[in-house]
């Protein structure tokens, strides 16, 4: 699909030049001539009252598959520091790479303002090699200035795989990209695989699929990219076969970093990018950075739930520390207000606010059927109680048998350790 | 001069209601109800109560589904939106995020003149948050996602928003026309009024097809033009028994316990 001028129609208004988004058309004398920054937009089209501007019928034939190579990752940062999920992204991308071959690489794309100095991290995470697009237009992220120098990139280098993490940044930046690129664009991922006998294994472990009518021999090497959709009710596993790069945004916490390797070495490709200030279109007037706020019981991804079990009403002072600590929102069973120790806005049930939290820690509710209406879809259910009887421990992720006034505590004072923890169980294994 | 408004809703299901069977592992689909997309609820809100203050705004709703969509029009339009567009053909059918925006840029672009789109930040029933901004790109507008907060200028030319980040927000000015999309933070969807349904189903809503939009049913909407296919869909495997935790002290037990969730990605 491409624009083309008729020469014969077009009467050198400069209409079109007006119209056009991407500074995509330039005048020869009284002739429009479209320029390589096209992306078929039909702005111009519309905008033409002479119909001296369509879209070329012909096929641009299938693309090159072979001509793109290598994986790269967004490397996010935010004021000089990167995301975290920047760094599971190079260990994926890695992994991702060796699958695709040997010699395929996974680079860091690093875009900001002095943000070289970062590459060395990346390298030290896994990656092979950094992108760094580095300019002073760049220092915060726009979503016109990020999507141009990267598309600008991409065109140039030419990579088989593109991922971003599933940030507010990432995904108001990846749709962007990928619809100049016109190439595909899967949301939200939390598998990524290349070899078909790699996503066999990851089906048959952990879901229902039958995998039967998959060859694990296929030289198939297409990203496959398996995702939540329908609030979670459903997995689908999308590919993207005829254009490239296959782009994909992956949720943060979902893959895994590679262990820090101090001192090693990549190759770092500094690249220039081409920005004025005019590209950007939005002006950021301030940056604020704030706790969370407090969110309701059913926009929270963790909720601390006190009942009857925490003994009298003070108990939920120690919910209320146990909440702030994990940035969660204190619920409570109907026991624990009918009790009247905490207002009935924090209900959780059938009669309260049902909820899907990714964890919800249960302390001292032993779990009637309909406190268990109300919460028994949350992703992970932790559950301390002092009765091990308690019904609670039937849907439980994780069951503690204990007296909550001592375990709680403890979470509270080991939880800001849990990279630490879990970094010393990974080294061990 | 009127300020038009055009606003981009979908229908869905509404995914809290959706149960697995548990025999076939597959989604019980009949018996739910479809609604208004929640955030898509936010961006039309937003747009009324611009309307309310200026009245001179014209609001035009557009959306791509099913035949069905129209209801979800119609409770727009009783709502309080001046107009509704329904974009629903065969052809269009099987869309991937790429095609959709195709199909929704080439709609705006015969409504024609606007001054804001407001989407959405996402979908329940995808969760994409990507056809806001493939609509803003086809249509070569700027964009901010995640608007929190909405502020716009006497003269109405010039827009201040809150966009949230994980980590807080960002101010941001940004000028008409450009598309923004909304996250629940915004605003409190009204209700639909009596009288507002009553005019609801006076007005027509008309339905477009890719004939209409003058979009290549080959090379830019529907299922064979998409660059993304689904390969398989599945249901997650279902929840294993939960593990006790036993150990000797509160200590080890809730390092174990962060350990566990760790692994599990939760935190």
């Amino acid at each position: 699909m491409a624009i083309i001028v008729i020469k014969e129609k077009c009467v050198g208004c400069k209409l079109c030049v007006k119209a056009c988004p991407f500074d995509a058309i330039d005048m020869d004398g009284r002739l429009a001539v479209i320029n390589e920054k096209c992306t078929a937009c039909n702005q111009c089209i519309a905008a033409c009252k002479f119909n001296a501007i369509e879209k070329s019928g012909e096929e641009a034939g299938p693309i090159d598959l072979s001509a793109y190579r290598n994986v790269w990752v967004y490397a996010e940062q935010r004021a000089g520091k990167l995301m975290n999920v920047a760094l599971e992204l190079i260990g994926e991308g890695r992994r991702l790479a060796r699958e695709i071959s040997d010699d395929t690489k996974v680079y860091a794309v690093l875009v900001g303002e002095g943000v070289g100095a970062l590459a060395q991290e990346c390298f030290e995470f896994g990656a092979d090699g950094a992108y760094v697009i580095d300019a002073p237009l760049l220092k915060n992220f726009t979503t016109d200035g990020y999507t141009k120098v990267l598309y600008d990139a991409v065109k140039e280098y030419r990579p088989e795989i593109v991922l971003f993490g599933a940030t507010h940044i990432g995904r108001d930046l990846a749709p962007r990209v990928a619809a100049r690129l016109n190439t595909g664009l899967t949301a939200d991922c939390t598998r990524l695989d290349v070899k078909t006998s790699s996503y066999i294994e990851y089906a048959r472990n952990n879901t229902t699929l039958d995998t039967s009518d998959l060859d694990p021999n296929s030289d198939d090497k297409g990203l496959k990219q398996t995702r939540p959709a329908f609030g979670g009710n459903l997995m689908a596993t999308i590919v993207c076969p005829r254009t490239r790069p296959q782009m994909a945004t992956v949720r943060p916490g979902v893959m895994s970093k590679r262990e820090r390797a101090v001192g090693a070495k990549g190759e770092r490709i500094d690249v220039s990018p081409k920005l004025s200030e005019g590209d950007i279109r939005t002006r950021i007037v301030d940056i604020v950075k704030s706790a969370k706020e407090l969110v309701s019981l059913t926009d929270a991804d963790i909720i601390c739930s006190g009942g009857r079990g925490l003994g009298d009403p003070s108990g939920f002072d120690l919910i209320r520390r146990f909440a702030e600590k994990v940035g969660g929102v204190v619920g409570s069973s109907r026991a624990a207000v009918d009790a009247g120790w905490i207002a009935q806005s924090h209900q959780v049930g059938q009669t309260g606010t049902t909820v899907k939290p990714k964890i919800y820690f249960a302390c001292g509710i032993s779990g009637a059927i309909q406190h268990l209406a109300g919460m028994q879809t949350s992703d992970i259910i932790v559950a301390i109680n002092k009765d091990p009887d308690a019904p609670i421990f039937e849907v439980a992720d994780y069951g503690i048998v204990g007296d909550l006034y001592k375990v709680v505590p403890q979470i509270i004072d080991e939880w800001d350790r849990a990279e630490e923890l879990y970094d010393a169980t990974l080294r061990q294994a | 001069m009127a300020f038009k408004i055009i606003v981009c809703a979908k229908q869905v299901p509404d995914t809290n209601e959706i149960k697995i069977d548990p025999v076939k592992k597959t989604l019980i689909r009949e018996g739910v109800p479809s609604i208004l997309n929640h955030d898509d609820a936010n961006a039309l809100e937003e747009a009324l109560k611009l309307k309310d203050e200026h009245p001179d705004t014209h609001v035009t709703v557009v959306t791509m589904g099913p035949p069905q969509a129209k209801d979800m029009l119609i409770e727009c339009l009783a709502m309080g939106a001046d107009e509704g567009v329904l974009l629903s053909d065969r052809a269009l059918g099987g869309s991937d995020t790429w095609a959709t925006s195709n199909a929704i840029a080439a709609a705006i672009n015969r409504i024609g003149e606007y001054d804001l789109i407001f989407a959405g930040r996402q979908a329940i029933d995808g969760d994409t948050a990507q056809v806001g901004p493939q609509i803003a790109e086809k249509l070569g507008i700027p964009q901010v996602t995640y608007v929190a907060e909405f502020n716009i200028d006497d003269d109405r030319k010039r827009i201040t928003v809150r966009r949230a980040l994980e980590d807080g927000y960002e101010l941001i000015e940004i000028d008409t026309p450009c598309m923004l999309t909304a996250i629940k933070e915004l605003n409190k969807p009204r209700y639909m009024s009596i009288g507002g349904i009553f005019d609801a189903t006076k007005k027509e809503v008309p339905t477009w097809g890719a004939k209409d939009l003058g979009v290549d049913v080959d090379r830019e909407v529907g299922l064979e033009a998409s660059p993304t296919n689904v390969f398989r869909s599945f249901t997650p495997a279902p929840k294993g028994k939960g593990v006790m935790i036993e150990a000797d002290g509160e200590k080890e037990i809730a390092d174990r316990l962060i350990i566990g969730l760790k692994s599990k990605h939760v935190i």
